[in-house]
């Protein structure tokens, strides 16, 4: 049988139809959530994908992380259902407190879209155990809000538990701290990133590489990861 | 019908672009006396009957749960019907 993900779209989502692309292109079934119900529908994992949920109001991912879908989700992600936060999916993980932090405006002010080089420094969680430890990869990037930030002792604990699972390569694209684009929690069932890598699963339509325009797939052992932690669980 | 403001400020520590942005802007039109703006938001909302403390503690909550983010961000002042009251409950007994 079939991996289900479920993509719950929440009003002002943009990326949820390219979430389930990638989850259909990487061997899986996507499942369409709604923000409005209680209602998982038996789904294994979890993409929480990119937009402007409620138009960024009060604070990125605020109101959707208050959503009701995000009442099943959080209970689903503490007893370990594998949940990825893409961008502002990633926002609403630091709003419903599953992962620590906050990102704020880019420092720079600009809204940023760029192919992205990434380290994978944790491979040992649900989302990334497909790559190798210190591996690059390019992945593309597209926000405003993507200045991860915590305070020293967060920052610390990322730091000393390996909880940080992509850093930004070459350029620190938002001011993000210790050059911060995506975390896991202890667990490694829960992992949030600024950079799109559902937009790098298909040549011809990812990232420019060094090999060739458009040909990044870095994205897809993302969804891969996923699938496999879970087929395995069967 | 009392009406409760709610301020909230980033945090001071952290980099407020929209504030380093208004400055550069700022002293470009001749106003360099004018520095280190930060930008903060401002939170209106009316509430049926009398404000009681348990209503104050409700307004507490909402500001640190929702309004706010407490890692990027302080509730720096409440006021009911203009009148200053604590940000934090007595009983936390925590300055701000």
């Amino acid at each position: 049988m079939a991996v289900r993900i479920g993509v719950p779209t929440f009003p002002g989502s943009l990326d949820d139809r390219d979430a389930q692309r990638a989850i259909r292109i990487a061997g899986a079934e996507p499942v369409p959530l709604w923000h409005a119900d209680h209602d998982l529908q038996g789904v294994d994992a979890i993409v929480l994908p990119g937009g402007f949920s409620y138009g960024d109001y009060l604070r990125p991912g605020a109101i959707a992380a208050i959503a009701p879908i995000m009442t099943e989700i959080i209970d689903a992600a503490n007893k370990g259902m594998p949940v990825l936060g893409i961008c502002n999916g990633f926002q609403v993980l630091v709003e419903s407190h599953l992962l620590p932090g906050g990102l704020i405006r880019n420092a720079n002010q600009q809204f940023i879209r760029r192919d992205q080089k990434l380290v994978v420094e944790n491979n040992d969680t649900a989302w990334t155990h497909q790559f190798e430890r210190g591996e690059d990869i390019i992945v593309p990037l597209k926000n405003g809000d993507g200045g991860y930030i915590a305070n020293d002792e967060t920052l610390k604990r990322l730091e000393g538990e390996g909880l940080i699972a992509f850093r930004y390569a070459e350029v620190n694209p938002n001011g993000s701290l210790n050059d911060i684009a995506g975390l896991t929690n202890e667990r490694g069932n829960v992992v949030g990133l600024m950079p799109h890598p559902e937009h790098a699963v298909e040549p011809g339509f990812g990232p420019d590489t060094p090999a060739a325009m458009r040909s990044g797939v870095d994205g897809l052992r993302i969804f891969h990861s996923a699938i496999e932690v879970i087929a395995a669980r069967v | 019908m009392p009406t409760i403001v709610v301020d909230v400020m980033p945090k001071a520590e952290l980099l407020d672009p929209q504030g380093k942005a208004t400055t550069s802007a700022l002293d470009r039109l001749g106003h360099g006396k004018f520095q280190n703006v930060r930008i903060g938001k401002r939170f209106e909302f009316t509430v049926d009957g009398d404000v009681t403390e348990a209503v104050l503690a409700e307004v507490r909550k909402v500001a640190d749960d929702v309004l706010s983010n407490s890692v990027i961000e302080d509730v720096v002042a409440i006021r009911v019907d203009g009148t200053e009251v604590a940000v934090t409950d007595a009983a936390d007994g925590e300055a701000r």
